[in-house]
């Protein structure tokens, strides 16, 4: 019963996370398109700029957590309803989790080079 | 219950309402946007790192392969980025019933469309 409750729990909070991820994503997109659309064509200077500033580095930074917590929660949806062997499927999730992990390594890595100077 | 008996499913008989190919095509653009995060990673790396890899990855992004790959990922955020909205605007409440789901399935699909023939054109 208890794990049962877990599990509805968990349904309801990933159905939640989807949806503000969802949104955070979105909005960001939507300003990045445009931003790159009024710059055309874009110089280095006019898009180094727009990621050094403070708040484009927090933005960034939250929307890549953002896409990597939707991304556990869409990947982890597909491989349930698809991989029926368990074992494929918990190789499979651990392969996902690894590399969402290297890739938040990396943006703090790509971050980090614009905090520096 | 006799197992030998013959089954003649054919599969392309059947005939699945837009709303169902809109879902799976969601699904298919948000597994190919999870493919997709280390090139979106590395053009972002290049193009932030110093003014000698943007360049470098301007270039870059002449070549087919890298033109091929950056208009398969643009068009699936594009995509996602459409249905997901619908997907939204059906959890508050909106294009519930079946006509108007349909018709919000289809325009979806359209309009997904018109954005991936733009991309085609700003990209090449």
């Amino acid at each position: 019963m208890d794990m049962v409750e877990h599990v509805d729990r968990r349904g309801w909070r990933d159905w939640l996370v989807q949806r503000i991820s969802a949104v955070l994503i979105g909005t960001y997109a939507i300003f990045l398109i445009i931003y790159v659309l009024l710059h055309e064509p874009m110089s280095y200077a006019a898009w180094y700029g727009l990621f050094s500033h403070f708040f484009m580095k927090i933005s960034t930074l939250i929307v890549l957590l953002s896409i990597l917590w939707h991304t556990w929660i869409g990947i982890w949806t597909v491989l349930t309803d698809y991989v029926k062997n368990q074992a494929m499927r918990l190789f499979l999730e651990t392969v996902v989790c690894l590399l969402l992990l290297a890739y938040l390594i990396w943006l703090l890595d790509i971050l980090w080079v614009v905090i520096e100077r | 219950m006799d197992t030998k008996r013959p089954v003649n499913l054919d599969l392309f008989q059947f005939k699945f309402p837009p709303m169902a190919i809109l879902s799976i095509t969601h699904r298919i653009s948000g597994v190919v946007l999870f493919l997709w995060i280390p090139f979106f990673l590395y053009i972002l790396h290049c193009s932030v790192d110093s003014p000698l890899t943007y360049i470098v990855l301007q270039h870059a992004l002449q070549g087919f392969w890298m033109r091929l790959a950056l208009w398969i990922g643009l068009s699936a955020v594009f995509f996602h980025l459409l249905s997901g909205i619908r997907h939204m605007a059906m959890d508050l409440g909106f294009w519930e019933s079946v006509t108007e789901s349909r018709w919000s399935a289809y325009a979806t699909f359209v309009l997904g469309l018109v954005v991936i023939l733009l991309l085609v054109v700003w990209i090449w």
